[in-house]
């Protein structure tokens, strides 16, 4: 019993990560129509960006969990006006193309300095440890992650369901050019929302510093998995992206545990079921209803 | 107050408006009327900025709007009712109304849309696109209301509605002439037209072919009829 409490932990800590990954790929795609490769490059970044903050300014992990999200967020909002923004009018293969360009680059500038060895990270004194959760103990830190991922979660879809920025977000996603000409400058809206999703996905590396392996090729890992879970949750669904997040992580934790040879692939397997019985996945909202 | 000189449109190769000019005037009711495939939709479009392979000139209130962004165009006071009513599914029905800024010093407060339309004040919490067909053309009139447009651009808000719906479109649209809003109105009933306008103007082939009078329209009822394939 303990044992299968302990995986069902796991597989939500795991899922913590692919939440707030999707989450991000999901608000850049609704408002931009931009499937961005380069977010688990971003990923790496911020584990990275940890890594060189302490290594080099003796930074702590809790001061780059705020600086360096924000500092990527900046970093993508100017990637987003010079390059993504231009060639939105255009076939979405080519912005494809461009996140892809820039992961590969992002990626191989992490390889020349670093190889493609892991970097030791800490974890932070207050959070190091186990804490007793009754029927188990678990380590201080992965609770930590839970619980942030849960609470930042919580807070996007407040801002997105309850405030006149999440509103004209929302609008904006379901139908640009319509909000546009009930007044709303949708343009000035896509930079920080591109800024933000790079901001969550560098959070979420700096929060995978301390306990994943911190190398050039985290992210690549990473991203085929979140594509597949922002279609599991529904294009461009929040509640979606961060439920799917969830549950994908369970599914891995445990295939890890049971069926290990298959654990690989039990997501896209989850994928082609959610696709043949819910094309427009699992929050999605059906193609050709009213709107 | 909306002047429209020569104004053409393209799709790719296929010019679909061969030099439109119309005119509206402040307080008046003015309906387009013609086929489907007219060009209707796709002026009203120009007129938003929606449309960009255009050329020629648009002016509101003496002024050229023919480059302005469709968000600047509504703010100066176009209010816009596309022909699929733009609704939108993930806003409730509330945040429908109070997602377009305040354009005008006449624009209504909720109390007064709710008032006035107390349908939308019962569902103001359910998804836009959860009201009826109706009450989503309710909806998206009560909107450009809200804004404090002054000119209202409605694209055919009465297609596919049962008549008793379309009376109360009817009455809308007085009420919203009645507040001193000018109206620009798609419409395909050359009947409604006439009971709710004051001018019309005849568009085929991407021509206004025609100025009509209420007289004239109730008098070439038939042949009008016929002629807009009905
Ligand atoms: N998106 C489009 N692409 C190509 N042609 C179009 C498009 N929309 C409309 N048209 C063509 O332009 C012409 C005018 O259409 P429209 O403005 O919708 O007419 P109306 O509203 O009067 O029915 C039609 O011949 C139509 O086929
Ligand atoms: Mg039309």
């Amino acid at each position: 019993m303990s044992g299968l409490l302990q995986q069902l932990f796991n597989g939500l800590v795991s899922g913590s990560f692919y939440a707030l990954l999707a989450l991000g790929l999901s608000v850049i795609f609704g408002m931009l129509g931009v499937v961005n490769f380069a977010h688990g490059a971003f990923y790496m970044l911020g584990a990275f960006g940890a890594f060189v903050l302490l290594d080099s300014a003796g930074l702590n992990w809790w001061l780059a969990l705020l600086v360096v999200p924000i500092l990527l967020g900046v970093i993508g909002m100017v990637l987003e006006r010079a390059f993504v923004h231009r060639l939105m009018h255009l076939f979405p293969l080519y912005n494809f193309l461009l996140t892809f360009g820039i992961a590969l680059i992002l990626q191989d500038l992490i390889r020349l300095k670093y190889g493609v060895t892991s970097q030791p990270y800490p974890r932070p004194t207050i959070l190091d440890g186990m804490v007793d959760l009754g029927v188990f103990t678990y380590p201080k830190y992965q609770v930590f992650v839970l619980v942030l991922s849960i609470v930042l979660s919580v807070l996007v879809w407040l801002v997105l369901t309850r405030t006149r920025v999440g509103m004209i977000v929302r609008a904006s996603t379901e139908r640009a050019e319509l909000t546009q000409s009930l007044g709303i400058d949708v343009r000035r809206w896509v930079t920080p929302v591109f800024g933000f999703g790079i901001a969550l996905a560098g959070l979420a590396g700096v929060l995978a510093a301390p306990m994943r392996a911190v190398n050039s090729e985290m992210g690549a890992d990473l991203i085929i998995v979140i594509f597949a879970v922002v279609v599991i949750g529904g294009l461009g669904s929040v509640v979606g992206s961060v439920a799917a997040g969830y549950i994908v992580g369970m599914l891995t934790e445990f295939g890890n545990f049971y069926i290990p040879a298959l654990s690989q692939i039990l997501v896209f397997v989850l994928m082609a079921l959610v696709l043949l019985l819910r094309p427009a996945g699992l929050f999605g909202r059906e193609e050709g209803s009213p709107a | 107050m909306l002047n429209v000189d020569n104004v053409t449109a393209r799709y790719g190769e296929a010019q679909v408006l061969q030099g439109v000019s119309l005119g509206v005037d402040t307080g008046e009711v003015v309906t387009l009327v013609g086929r489907n495939g007219a060009g209707k939709t796709t002026l009203l479009r120009c007129l938003m900025g929606l449309h960009r392979a255009m050329t020629g000139d648009i002016e509101f209130d003496g002024r050229s709007v023919a480059t302005l962004p469709p968000h600047k165009r509504c703010r100066i006071g176009l209010g816009y009712v596309p022909d699929d009513r733009g609704i939108f599914a993930s806003l409730s029905v509330e945040e429908n109304l109070t997602l377009p800024p305040v354009t005008g010093p006449e624009a209504w407060s909720l109390e007064q849309v709710y008032e006035t339309f107390p349908v939308l004040a019962e569902r103001r919490r359910q998804a836009g696109t959860h009201l009826s067909g109706g009450e989503q053309q309710m909806l998206a009139i009560a909107r450009v209301l809200r804004m404090g447009a002054r000119i209202l651009l409605a694209d055919e808000p009465t297609e596919g509605l049962a008549p008793l719906l379309v009376q109360q479109i009817g009455e809308i649209i007085r009420t919203v002439k009645a507040h001193g809003v000018t109206v620009l109105l798609i419409e395909q009933n050359v009947h409604f037209a006439s009971t709710v306008a004051d001018r019309h103007y005849l568009i085929a082939q991407g021509r206004v072919v025609e100025s009509l009078d209420n007289a004239e329209v109730e008098q070439r009822e038939h042949e009008l009829l016929e002629y807009l394939g009905i």
